[in-house]
């Protein structure tokens, strides 16, 4: 039993009451209001809730609702969040009601969906909050009851004392509320967890199946009017001077005006990301007519800075991955000494374009400002982040200014960047009005805060005993180099050097899902494969070797990943897929990656059928430490890998005259149902490690697996994304 | 603008709009139906499905002056509960990442499944590879398709 301090984040269980201060300040609450408690079979509401802390309140009759802290893009923290404090409560997930938190930075920390952060740093603080609570229920009874606390034990909502007698949570629950806040609680062994572990389905399948309201886009408010933007048709423009005239004629269209979203001397935050800071806007009564009016506007523009096209840059990343860097991200040994002195040096480029996010819910929030306050809701990864630049541009304070997490269409990143949230406030502001500001399919694909474009030069010296002695690593890309100074195989090889170079760009970039792994990955495992091979050594066995290297008798102090724990997902992997019994007409290639905190290996078999691959099956193996929600991470790294395979495959933006050449789902290929993997089965290592997230890790390795089986079974290196342009598209099962 | 009589999830509608006006637009923005989702307005992506006269159709590129008689069904109306065979199969899977997508995809599922109840794996590909799912669902996609087949 662990026994832990509460003041680890003691203010998230400060009494409702005493945080009124600095809590919920409007009271309006989309969701609350439109979304009414779920309707799980047989549950019947409590008279009367009564709230425990920040994460929980009970009702009289023992129903719990837990309020999921964070953001919910498609992670599923919405289900595995609540799942640990109900663990730690030990009620029956049955009796459980889960509901978004409404941000609160008094309440809870980091509120925010990024990185795949928020099991791992929310795990002790929900922990905590769930055993506390139990705790305080426990105290309630031993007052009620008139016995010690340690004769009190509990199972599933119910109190037990060792005489025999019970009594539920929904009893003692108004007692509770007045319990002092225990200083340190004991929090479960795992060996003793119910509800972590256990597959658990969503908890708003229920609402989504039915086609409820749960999105921004859904968002509807008497009197609200729709908005949308246009904004230059290229990167490195702005607005110069429009002819609404025809636009403002049209039915049902009420404004048109400019914006300038970020004014000048107002110091950006790094999730303040927007290549188009000046807008036109168009307002009117319905999605529609302001669609048609858009086109009637007519616009000039002028270019403020150079525009970029895919052949230039291309060109010019090429041109650094010829230079030197000035200093050497990391340097162990003495690389050109070895590479003199090499009997054989392999050499090979991979690259990468630009990539749009395409969550397939499109850019959009709600907002009303008045001079009172403003309401915001939507989709918005960094809820935290938005309040802070809408209050400096809008004039209110930030507790003025509420944020409702809606259900969100996807994320991958795309919504750290909320400028779509502040420009619903600026317009709402300007038109004081509560609007939904909607971004077409083809405002979302063209505006950028895109993956960069990416290239990487490996080249691996080989000395005369047939050992990898040295390797360099040279990376560049736009705004950005895609290369981890630190990452695996840096500490297995004596002679390293990592450089980096990044080229500015007006084409603006973010993070998207696992941002540089997404390529690294790629890149870093397929030119393993083509060591080993040029090696003559089984690619499994090859990586293990270094990373036992790692392990022993590490190079440098700063390799950021656990040897151990790489090497055991790649055994694991090794295992599970009987590696090495090949069938016949089956082509295998392996991948292993870490990032994110999680260790990920996947082996991808592959057929030809008709010249063309077919994926058979990939075999996932993780160490994740503990499983919180198996099902929920089973669909994390099957989506993950779908996700991954069909960008490596099919996807990119470019760019003429900073131009984006796509803009919608008819230029820019998505993979699609028949092109994923026929099968994917996942295998979890078993340690009780604390546990780290899953809606990243899975997607880096996807693409150079399924190169490296493509290599076996053509013999060709796959190396410039995206790989259909190496007619590598897969055929339907 | 004209008034359009539309028979929606059996029920009787009566709108005024632009001849014009997808459905996906007058179900989400006049009669509030949201459950039909908005993805990429050019029937490339599948979100806005809706049955029209059983067959699944992209409703960002049908006008309301085409529906005339015919009946649409939207996610709401798919069932009264969300009971469904081909909801109970999503459910029982756990199909769902974010879930905007999910809409479209039951809905061309269940047109599928109306119209041939033991699809191959081929005519699953037929009638779903019009759906995008960017979370990357679609092993699921099938498993559920196939598991409804199999509820009465």
């Amino acid at each position: 039993m662990e026994i832990i301090k509460t003041h680890y984040n003691r203010r998230s269980f400060l009494k409702v009451s005493a945080a009124a201060g600095g809590g919920i300040v409007l009271g309006f609450n989309w969701l609350m209001s439109c979304a009414p408690p779920q309707d799980k079979a047989g549950l019947t509401m409590p008279d009367e809730w009564f709230d425990i802390n920040a994460f929980l309140k009970i009702g009289n009759n023992g129903v719990v609702t837990i309020y999921s802290p964070n953001p919910e893009i498609g992670q599923n923290v919405k289900t595995s969040m609540p799942m640990i404090v109900a663990e730690e409560l030990d009620v029956d997930w049955s009796n459980v009601l889960v509901e978004q938190a409404p941000l609160n930075t008094v309440k809870y920390v980091r509120q925010l969906a990024g990185g795949s952060q928020s099991i791992r740093q929310g795990w002790k603080s929900l922990r905590i909050a769930g055993a506390s609570a139990r705790r305080m229920l426990i105290e309630a009874a031993a007052n009620k009851l008139q016995v010690p606390v340690d004769e009190l034990t509990t199972e599933k909502g119910v109190i037990k004392h060792s005489s025999g007698k019970t009594i539920g949570y929904g009893e003692v629950a108004s007692q509770a509320v007045s319990i002092a806040i225990p200083e340190e609680v004991a929090l479960k062994e795992p060996k003793d967890f119910k509800i972590i572990g256990k597959p658990t389905k969503n908890v708003d399948g229920k609402k989504v199946i039915k086609g409820e309201p749960l999105f921004g886009l859904d968002i509807q408010r008497e009197g609200m009017l729709i908005a949308m933007i246009v904004h230059a048709p290229a990167f490195g423009m702005k607005p110069k001077s429009i002819d609404d005239s025809a636009a403002r004629s049209m039915p049902g269209i009420k404004d048109v005006f400019t914006i300038t979203s970020l004014p000048e001397g107002i110091e950006p935050q790094w999730s303040d990301v927007n290549a188009f800071n000046e807008l036109v806007v168009i307002v009117g009564d319905n999605t529609w007519n302001v669609m048609q009016a858009k086109k009637a506007l007519s616009i000039e523009w002028e270019t403020v800075s150079a525009p970029m096209t895919t052949d230039g840059y291309n060109k010019a990343l090429s041109d650094l991955l010829e230079k030197k860097a000035d200093t050497p991200a990391r340097k162990d040994g003495n690389p050109d000494e070895v590479f003199k002195k090499a009997a054989r040096v392999i050499e090979r480029t991979y690259s990468a374009p630009f990539l749009a996010h395409n969550t397939m819910e499109p850019m959009n929030f709600f907002a009303n400002v008045t001079t009172d306050g403003a309401e915001l809701a939507g989709p918005i990864q960094t809820p935290e982040f938005l309040r802070k630049t809408v209050s400096a541009v809008i004039g209110l304070p930030e507790d003025k200014i509420s944020i409702d997490m809606t259900r969100q269409g996807g994320g991958f990143g795309r919504r750290l960047y909320g400028h779509f949230g502040l420009e619903a406030a600026v317009i709402s502001k300007r038109l004081n009005a509560p609007v939904k500001l909607v971004y077409t399919r083809e405002d979302d694909m063209t505006q950028g805060t895109y993956r960069p474009a990416y290239k990487v030069k490996y080249q691996a010296a080989i000395d005369k005993n047939n050992n990898l002695v040295g390797l360099k690593i040279r990376g560049a890309g736009m705004n950005e180099s895609p290369v981890f100074a630190n990452r695996f195989p840096a500490g297995a090889v004596d002679h390293y050097l990592v450089e980096n170079h990044a080229l500015n760009s007006n084409i603006s970039t973010g993070a998207w899902r696992a941002p540089r792994s997404n390529f690294m990955a790629i890149a870093e495992q397929c030119f393993l494969d083509e060591v080993a091979e040029a090696l003559g050594k089984d690619p499994i066995d090859f990586r293990l070797e270094l990373l036992e290297r790692a392990a022993t008798n590490p190079v440098g102090t700063n390799n950021d990943y656990d040897p151990a724990r790489y090497a055991g997902v790649l055994k694991l992997i090794r295992e599970k897929s009987g590696w090495g019994q090949k069938k016949d007409g089956q082509h295998r290639g392996v991948s292993a990656y870490f990032c994110h905190n999680s260790y990920v290996a996947q082996v991808f078999d592959v057929v030809m059928r008709n010249s063309k691959p077919v994926v058979q099956k990939v075999w996932c193996a993780v160490d994740c430490g503990i499983v919180v929600n198996p099902e929920g991470a089973k669909n994390q790294l099957e989506g993950g890998i779908v996700d991954g395979l069909g960008h490596t495959l099919y996807s990119e933006m470019t760019f003429t005259e900073g131009k984006p050449d796509q803009n919608n789902f008819h230029n820019y290929k998505l993979i699609r149902n028949s092109e994923a993997p026929a099968e994917i089965e996942c295998f979890f290592v078993d340690n009780g490690i604390d546990p780290t997230g899953l809606g990243e890790p899975g997607l880096p390795p996807a693409g150079a697996a399924f190169a490296n089986a493509l290599f076996a079974a053509t013999g060709k290196r796959l190396t410039s994304q995206p790989f259909i342009k190496e007619e590598m598209a897969i055929t339907p099962m | 603008m004209a008034t359009f009589n539309l028979k929606i999830n059996k029920k009787k509608y009566s709108v005024e709009a632009d001849p014009n006006m997808p459905v996906l637009w007058v179900l989400r923005d006049l009669l509030g139906l949201t459950g039909t989702k908005y993805g990429c307005g050019i029937a490339q992506c599948g979100a806005c499905t809706v049955h029209l006269n059983g067959d699944a159709v992209r409703s960002c590129s049908l006008p309301v002056s085409a529906v005339g008689n015919g009946e649409v069904v939207t996610i709401e109306g798919l069932s009264e509960n969300g009971d469904h065979p081909v909801q109970k199969a999503w459910e029982e899977v756990d199909v769902m990442q974010c879930g905007y997508c999910q809409a479209g995809q039951i809905m061309s599922a269940a047109a599928l499944l109306d119209q041939n109840q033991n699809p191959t794996d081929e005519d699953i590909f037929n009638a779903m590879n019009g759906n995008i799912c960017r979370c990357g669902t679609y092993l699921r996609v099938r498993e559920a398709v196939k598991k409804a087949a199999t509820i009465k």
